[in-house]
């Protein structure tokens, strides 16, 4: 149930994640979601692709510094309090989490978080009977 | 106004013999108390009944940083440290500070000259000086502090940083001086127009500005800016620190206090005198001190000098500005950077690539330095917060090394450029000629 994220390492300077869509689009790579995480001198662009290997081997030419990192992604209904009861299963836990980003449409809402540590994020998350997604399930919305 | 007229007024001829005189004495006392200079004398075939006049310092051999850095930290003392009572240090180019050790006929010395300098800037006993270089291992600091006390001015010891309170002391105090190294002088002066206290408020009057390059543009803009009259404050941590040579009202050109630091031009490869007024490395002896003497030493620095008589009265000899170096020293906010001690420390920190690019900048009068820098691959995390525990690393290693903190900016893999031969590890876009 792990997914695998890319993570890319870009200077703040004009027309560097223009060139990353270009390279990944060329390629025909389809992005399920990102976030970018920045601060005063470079960004990290995380990324969830449809297929990360061939992304990774592409940037790679391209001499980006990519990264591979495993997540995992969550579903809950896209209503109120329900991410809230996601959190207090992890805290009560103790599951520290390192990021996390989402993004919601329709009666659902999706979850990629990056925990400290992964085993014990997912038997917590299956015990409580939160829904885990597979890359396979993901890419099918 | 002149502090010792005997001395800086003396006929060039008179001037020699003394300088022949104490050059003897010293290379005596070299020869027999410190062993390198002894070893490198008697390899060159000579003993001191060799130097019997100024002229003869030609046979002496050099010396250079690369010495105080072999002898470190006290090899190269001349006085049992029983008689040291001061140690000062300045950054060196592997880690290793250059050190240099002070006797108290030494630092008398040092009150000497320095009393020469803030006398010519037209300061005495009745002004308050406010000395803003760094307090502690640097010389500018303490080097200002004796000179004022020495002339029997008021210190306010202020150190750098903590502008406010520079503003509101110098104000409160009445400071007539300040001795600061000159970006920080620019700085300053933007903080006193900030302040809103009206210019007539402040008693300043002069500026004693030195331990970096600065050109005519920046006096101007410094003699504009706070209203003072601007003057150059010369010196080497390995000569002596500050008080090597100064300005004089005239302004034209830097009087050497020669009678203690004898200044010779060479060719910077061939180390062979260059016809006096020509361009080229400037060399110097020490001929009073006691503690560390240090025979023909390499400056680095490209210069010229001028023996002709000063409309001051003077008759010591005068530096003109420092055009370059003939090394690849930087010198940023005062402290002196070589690439290669950047260059030691990113190759010893595991994630970095041995590429680097050092970036110096003057904004708003003050220095800026950067230092970009490549990680291997596999470092390049998806977690921002060890990215810059990794660029915090960088940075404190750097000081540790350097003296001076940097910026330090992560840049994408091999983005720094690779050249064959050469390589362009600096950029210094700050303009000084």
């Amino acid at each position: 149930m792990l997914i695998k994220q890319l993570s890319i390492f870009l200077e703040n300077k004009k027309g560097r994640f223009t060139e990353v869509t270009n390279i990944l689009g060329n390629a025909g790579i389809n992005m399920t979601a990102f976030t970018v995480a920045e601060n005063s001198d470079f960004g990290i662009v995380r990324l969830i692709v449809s297929d990360p290997e061939a992304a990774r081997s592409v940037l790679r030419e391209h001499r980006y510094a990519v990264s591979v990192t495993d997540v995992i992604c969550l579903q809950t209904p896209n209503k109120p309090g329900s991410l809230a009861q996601v959190m207090t299963i992890l805290m009560d836990a103790e599951v520290f989490i390192e990021y996390m980003y989402a993004f919601s449409s329709g009666n659902g809402a999706l979850v990629i978080i990056r925990p400290d540590n992964l085993e014990k994020t997912m038997a917590v998350l299956s015990e409580n009977k939160v829904e885990l997604l597979a890359s396979d399930e993901l890419f099918a919305l | 106004m002149i502090w010792n007229e005997t001395m800086e007024c003396m006929s060039r001829e008179d001037m020699r013999k003394l300088q022949g005189i104490r050059l003897k004495k010293t290379v005596e006392r070299v020869y027999h108390n410190c062993e390198p200079y002894r070893k490198r004398m008697q390899e060159k075939g000579i003993t001191p009944t060799d130097i019997q006049t100024i002229d003869d310092i030609v046979k002496l051999p050099f010396t250079s940083k690369k010495d105080l850095r072999d002898y470190y930290p006290f090899g190269l003392l001349s006085s049992p440290m029983s008689e040291i009572v001061r140690l000062q240090a300045s950054s060196g180019t592997t880690g290793k500070p250059i050190v240099v050790g002070y006797t108290r006929n030494d630092l008398n010395i040092w009150g000497e000259v320095g009393a020469r300098c803030f006398t010519a800037y037209g300061l005495g006993k009745n002004d308050v000086v406010q000395v803003s270089y760094g307090y502690g291992l640097f010389t500018g600091g303490l080097g200002a502090h004796g000179a004022v006390e020495t002339i029997g001015g008021a210190v306010i010891p202020m150190s750098s940083g903590n502008t406010e309170k520079q503003i509101m002391l110098m104000h409160d105090f009445g400071a007539v001086g300040l001795a600061c190294t000159p970006s920080y002088a620019l700085y300053l002066a933007d903080a006193l127009l900030d302040s809103g206290i009206p210019r007539e408020e402040f008693k300043l009057k002069v500026g004693a500005f030195g331990a970096e390059p600065w050109t005519e543009g920046m006096r101007k803009e410094l003699e504009e800016k706070l209203g003072i009259k601007a003057y150059d404050l010369y010196g080497l941590t390995e000569i002596i620190g500050p008080g090597v040579g100064h300005e004089c009202q005239h302004q034209n050109g830097t009087h050497l206090c020669e009678d203690h630091f004898y200044p010779e031009i060479v060719h910077p490869e061939t180390g062979e005198p260059v016809p006096p007024g020509e361009m080229g490395e400037l060399v110097f002896s020490t001929i009073t001190k006691d503690g560390m003497p240090l025979l023909r030493f390499r400056t680095r620095d490209l210069t010229s000098l001028d023996y002709s008589v000063c409309t001051c009265g003077r008759t010591s000899v005068r530096m003109g500005r420092i055009l370059g170096r003939c090394d690849d020293m930087l010198i940023i906010r005062g402290v002196n950077v070589f690439p290669s001690q950047v260059e030691s420390v990113i190759c010893e920190i595991p994630q970095l690539e041995p590429h680097y690019l050092l970036i110096v900048d003057r904004i708003n009068n003050l220095d800026t330095f950067e230092v970009q820098v490549e990680m291997k691959e596999d470092f390049y995390s998806d977690e921002v917060s060890k990215m810059l525990d990794l660029r915090k690393q960088i940075a404190h290693r750097l000081q540790n090394v350097l003296g001076i903190s940097p910026d330090v900016k992560l840049v994408e893999p091999r983005s720094i450029e690779r050249s064959q031969g050469k390589a362009k590890r600096v950029i210094d876009k700050r303009i000084f000629k």
